[in-house]
This record gives structure tokens, C-alpha cells and sequence, in this order.
């Protein structure tokens, strides 16, 4: 596959995001990471331009890109800000499961409005109790005349105060020797309909300006119409939609790692030390060159992935490998920025210290490193088994 | 009609070839000129506003001028005209050889309008609009920073020295953008892959009988002057002294 070889328009595609990401986010992020507001005059802008919701099929209003068009310009926009970035991509994982698995009159509906107006959506798994054991949530679906009634509590919900809609998953079948594969359901959830109470905006560490929430359930009724395929079916679109959104989560990393590097570079090539820049002092050309490795083999890891799923191939493996290594190498480099800085690096005034306190989530997010680690063996010894 | 250049991106260091003959291109990236991008921009607003009918965008150069198209057709350009000039002649392409063949392919195009960057901003010329205007024996709206189609001709509000100046003007006329005539849009998305299906003719500048010997002969090029460390005085009368020692005052 052709990593480096993009196509006209794929260059097009990438030069676009990087102008918008340049000219536009750059000079904003730091006052939005201090004040924490969200980013949306951004992301309007960015929607503007096509730039969001870029996996939307185009029967429904969206661009049908292929996952590796879409993390080239993830990649991009993640250069300028993950804060801002991950907002935009919490509508991808929103969305994917509405488009792997809805049924014609739901990506209409919802998939339809996306396209129609700068909305937001978000994926709504997580709970205060179950981060990785996805199949340990408590959120409760009974089934009560044509509606589910839905009482539980979600957390760490990015976009949660945002979104128009959420994809929710929650418990249908409440004995608990039933496996995970049939013992969740898939929802799309109207964010306004009542009984849905948004909790306050979280204060976290990196990517500040994106909105992080807990989201409660009480008594609120979904339409049957709104079950993903049917009941009992969410567990596998819940992990499904994961193959399509780690390498742009990958992507994102590395457009972080990118930046780090870039600024880092810079840097060492003007500040003198003992007589020379210190990039002529090999201790610090050998930090950079170990970034520099790193921040190619992350790309190269994502592009694969990517590559892999747009053939029409599982791509789990990959995609576990390239969110892995992207999310570690992110927090690596960062790290190694501020350092290359030195004292100026610990400060506010200069970039790097943000980067490395937004490159932290990626190795939570989307799969916590042990967990891509546990998906990994798992894929890798299932390839020598017989 | 409009008109733009290639140059080489301005975040770039730029390099002096060792034999002093010219700056190294190899390699480097070259971007749309921003005057001709706002060119581009006012273009299609015209079109937008239906007072135009069709925005046919001119790149001259090598192959890589069909990027800077079909960025201008994303913009919303119509189609575009790659009239192809490489090498040697690339080297030596200049205003009058430009002006030349945007003079012949106006003619071949019955085009009514043509909208350049006032200059490009790798070489400074700002002369393709005037000998353009001139060879077609066509009035010139240079530096604009207000066009306002007319019924009588178009009106044009120029950025001079000492100010603003109005003119009218009839038409067919060359217009050159200057900074405050519009700020150009992004491309969108969905533009972007429109202009995929928009065409892109290719010329050679002899198909339209345009000799390109350049009449300019580049003897040298360098770098500026290093710049030299400064001094630190205590005192006045020690600044007024050293000035002294080296002659200046």
C-alpha cells in the first residue's frame, strides 16, 4: 500500500485540513485550553468546510470518505489541538454504529441531520463503575409496551453536554449468566428527551476544551424504532464501530507526536548552549532522532490500519496495535519536548507543555493501553493456534 | 479569466543556488501566489453574483502548476487552462512572456475580464497585469481593492500611494488584485471533490504562436548581507564617539 504515495485529491484533502488547522485553530488553542470553553465558532467552521462527519455515507448527505482519508485530516487537525480534534472526532464514534449497523430509516434520521446543520453526538458506553469491562455497564433497558424504559448512570462522555444524540448501550438482559454478546442493546437516544440529566463539565488535565460529562438515566424512554438492529445485538456494534474509529484515534496521537517534534525541532535548532545550538550537542539530535522514529512508525502504524479496513478486512489487529503504539509514542514525545525545552518547556508560555498534558488520554481513551495489549495477544495467538 | 502563479511557499528558507545563478526550487513546495488567490476569490464571487458567466482559471509552468488549478476550480472556478512551460523556459518565464500568452489565450477565449495578483511575491514584478492590458490594447483597474461591475463599465477603487483612487473603466479590462479586494476561501471538502470532474485543457505557448526568448539576462544572485552583531555603549558619549571612530558622523 502506498503510505506515501496519496492521491491528488488525498493531497488536497490533507492541505485543506493543514491550512484550516494553521490558520485557524492554532492561534486560538491556548485560550481555549485555559478557559476550557468549547471550541464550537471551530468546529463550525471545520463543518463548514466538510471537514467533520467525513465517514457519513453520501445516500445521506456525508462525503463516504475512507477511514484512511479521514485520518489524514485527522491527523492534521490534531497538529493545532486533540482538544478541539477529539470533540470533532467524538461524532465519528458517535456515529459509527448508526452507520455499521442502522437500518436505512435511522441513518436518515440521524445521520441525515448531521450533515444538515453543525450538530454534535456522542457515544455514550463508559459508567462511573465499568471502563474497560465494557460488559460489567449497569445501565438497564426493560422493555415496557413499544418503548425501553432506560435507568443508569454514564461517565466521561465527551461532547455529553453537546450532542443532540447519543448512541447508548445498555443492559437488556438482566440474568447475569447470559453472555455478553446477547445481553446489550444498542440505542440511539434523542438527547432531549426527558428524564436524561447532563452532569457537570469535567476539569481534566489535557484536551480541556473538549466537554467530558457524566450523563444520568432516569425513567427515560427510548422508541423500539430505535434499536440498532435488535435487542440483544450491542455488544458487537458497541466494539464494532472500534475498528473504524482507533486509527483515527491513532491518527490524532500522531498529529500530537508531530507537533511535538516539529516544535521541538525548532527549538534545539535556536537555543545556544556551550557555544552552539543544542541541536548540534548530540545528546539532544539523539532525543529527536528517537522522536522522529517514532512519531513515522505511529503514522505508518495508522495508515495500515486504516488501509486494512478500507479492503474490506478485519482490521482489529492492526487497529489495536497502531492505537497502542500511537498513544504511547504521543506521551513519549511530548514528554521529550518539554525536555528539549528545558525550563522554558514546564511553562505555559511555550507550547509543549500542553502537549504532553493532552497526549496523557490517549492511552486511556478508546481502549486503555492494557486493554490494546490484551486485544493484541489475543488476535496474535490466535494466528498460531490450529 | 484569471490568471495565477506557483511560487515557492513563504514559510520555507530559502537557498542560493552555489553558482549564483538563481534560488534552489528542487524539491520545495510551491503554493498558490496570495494576490492571485484573491484574484481567484473575486472571480468567482462575480460569477456568484451572476455578472459573470464563466471563470476559466491560467496557470504557465511545469506539471505541478495543475495543483494551484485545480485548487482554484475547488474554489469554484469553472475549468482550468495549463499552458505548459518547463525547464529552460521555465527559468526564464517572465511577466512579458506571461502577458503574451495571456494575451493570445484571451483573444482565443473572447474573455471579457481578466483578474491577476497585482505581483507575485517570489519575484516582486507586479508588471504581467499592465502588459497584459497593454498587448490587448485593453484598459487596466491595477491595485484594486473595490471592483463594482457597472452598467457602463466597471468601476474600480485602486490602493495608490497617497491614498484611494476611483476610476471607471470599459470593458473587456485587466483588473490586478491588491491585499483588501477580498479575503479568498477555503476550499471546501465536498468542492474539492467536485473539481475533480472540472477540466483542465493543456496548451503549449507555441499552439498559441507566443515566443517565450526572454529579452532579461539574470547575471547573479545573492543572499542579503549577514547581519553584523551590534555594540553595547554605557553612554551617551560613548555612542556619540564610536559613531565618530567609524566615520559616520
Amino acid at each position: 500500500f502506498g503510505a506515501d504515495k496519496l492521491t491528488d485529491q488525498q493531497k488536497e484533502f490533507q492541505q485543506l485540513a493543514r491550512k484550516f488547522a494553521r490558520e485557524e485553530m492554532i492561534p486560538v488553542a491556548a485560550a481555549y485550553d485555559r478557559s476550557g470553553e468549547y471550541p464550537f465558532p471551530i468546529i463550525k467552521k471545520a463543518w463548514e468546510l466538510g471537514l467533520i462527519n467525513g465517514h457519513i455515507p453520501q445516500e445521506y448527505g456525508g462525503m463516504g470518505l475512507s477511514i484512511f482519508d479521514s485520518c489524514l485530516i485527522t491527523e492534521e487537525l490534531a497538529y493545532a489541538c486533540t482538544g478541539m480534534q477529539t470533540a470533532m472526532e467524538a461524532n465519528s464514534l458517535g456515529q459509527m454504529p448508526v452507520i455499521i449497523a442502522g437500518n436505512d430509516a435511522q441513518k436518515k434520521k440521524y445521520l441525515g441531520r448531521m450533515t444538515e446543520e453543525p450538530l454534535m453526538c456522542a457515544y455514550c458506553v463508559t459508567e462511573p463503575g465499568a471502563g474497560s469491562d465494557v460488559a460489567n455497564i449497569k445501565t438497564r433497558a426493560v422493555r415496557v409496551g413499544d418503548d425501553y424504559v432506560v435507568n443508569g448512570q454514564k461517565m466521561w462522555i465527551t461532547n455529553g453536554g453537546k450532542a443532540n444524540w447519543y448512541f447508548l448501550l445498555a443492559r437488556t438482559n438482566p440474568d447475569p449468566k447470559c453472555p455478553a454478546g446477547k445481553a446489550f442493546t444498542g440505542f440511539i437516544v434523542d438527547a432531549d428527551t426527558p428524564g436524561i440529566q447532563v452532569g457537570r463539565k469535567e476539569m481534566n488535565m489535557g484536551q480541556r476544551c473538549s466537554d467530558t460529562r457524566g450523563i444520568t438515566f432516569e425513567d427515560v424512554r427510548i422508541p423500539k424504532e430505535n434499536v440498532l438492529i435488535t435487542e440483544g445485538a450491542g455488544f458487537k456494534i458497541a466494539m464494532g464501530a472500534f475498528d473504524n474509529t482507533r486509527p483515527p484515534v491513532a491518527a490524532g496521537a500522531t498529529g500530537l507526536a508531530q507537533r511535538a517534534l516539529d516544535e521541538a525541532t525548532n527549538y534545539a535548532l535556536e537555543r545556544k548552549t556551550f557555544g552552539k545550538a543544542i541541536a548540534e550537542h548530540q545528546a539532544v539530535s539523539f532525543i529527536l532522532a528517537e522522536m522522529a522514529m517514532k512519531v513515522e512508525l505511529a503514522r505508518m502504524a495508522y495508515q495500515r490500519s486504516a488501509w486494512e479496513v478500507d479492503q474490506g478486512r478485519r482490521n482489529t489487529y492492526y487497529a489495536s496495535i497502531a492505537k497502542a503504539f500511537a498513544g504511547d509514542i504521543a506521551n513519549q514525545v511530548a514528554t521529550d519536548a518539554v525536555q528539549v525545552f528545558g525550563g522554558n518547556g514546564f511553562n505555559s508560555e511555550y507550547p509543549v507543555e500542553k502537549l504532553m498534558r493532552d497526549a496523557k488520554i490517549y492511552q486511556i481513551y478508546e481502549g486503555t493501553a492494557q486493554i490494546q495489549r490484551l486485544i493484541i495477544s489475543r488476535e496474535h495467538f490466535g494466528k498460531y493456534k490450529k | 479569466m484569471s490568471k495565477k502563479k506557483s511560487f515557492l511557499a513563504i514559510e520555507l528558507q530559502i537557498r542560493v543556488k552555489p553558482d549564483h545563478s538563481g534560488v534552489v526550487t528542487d524539491g520545495v513546495k510551491h503554493s498558490m501566489n496570495p494576490f492571485c488567490e484573491i484574484a481567484v476569490e473575486e472571480a468567482v464571487k462575480l460569477k456568484e453574483k451572476k455578472l459573470m458567466k464563466e471563470v476559466v482559471v491560467v496557470s504557465c509552468g511545469p506539471q505541478q502548476s495543475q495543483e494551484t488549478i485545480r485548487t482554484a476550480l475547488a474554489m469554484g472556478a469553472d475549468r482550468g487552462i495549463h499552458v505548459e512551460v518547463s525547464g529552460k523556459d521555465y527559468e526564464t518565464l517572465g511577466p512579458l512572456q506571461v502577458s503574451k500568452i495571456l494575451a493570445a489565450l484571451a483573444k482565443k477565449e473572447d474573455a471579457q475580464l481578466i483578474i491577476l495578483g497585482k505581483q507575485a511575491i517570489d519575484d516582486d514584478c507586479n508588471q504581467t497585469g499592465q502588459m497584459t492590458a497593454a498587448l490587448l490594447d485593453w484598459p487596466q483597474g491595477t491595485f484594486a481593492s473595490e471592483v463594482s461591475l457597472e452598467k457602463d463599465g466597471i468601476k474600480v477603487v485602486r490602493e495608490i500611494d497617497g491614498g484611494l483612487e476611483t476610476i471607471k473603466i470599459s470593458t473587456p479590462a485587466v483588473l490586478t488584485a491588491d491585499l483588501r479586494l477580498n479575503t479568498p476561501r477555503y476550499a471546501t471538502l465536498p468542492n474539492i471533490m467536485k473539481a475533480k470532474k472540472k477540466k483542465i485543457a493543456n496548451v503549449k505557448p507555441a499552439d498559441l504562436g507566443v515566443d517565450l526568448t526572454s529579452r532579461l539576462e539574470v547575471l547573479r544572485v545573492d543572499e542579503p548581507p549577514q547581519r553584523q552583531a551590534g555594540m553595547k555603549v554605557e553612554t551617551v558619549d560613548d555612542l556619540v564617539s564610536k559613531l565618530k571612530d567609524a566615520g559616520k558622523v
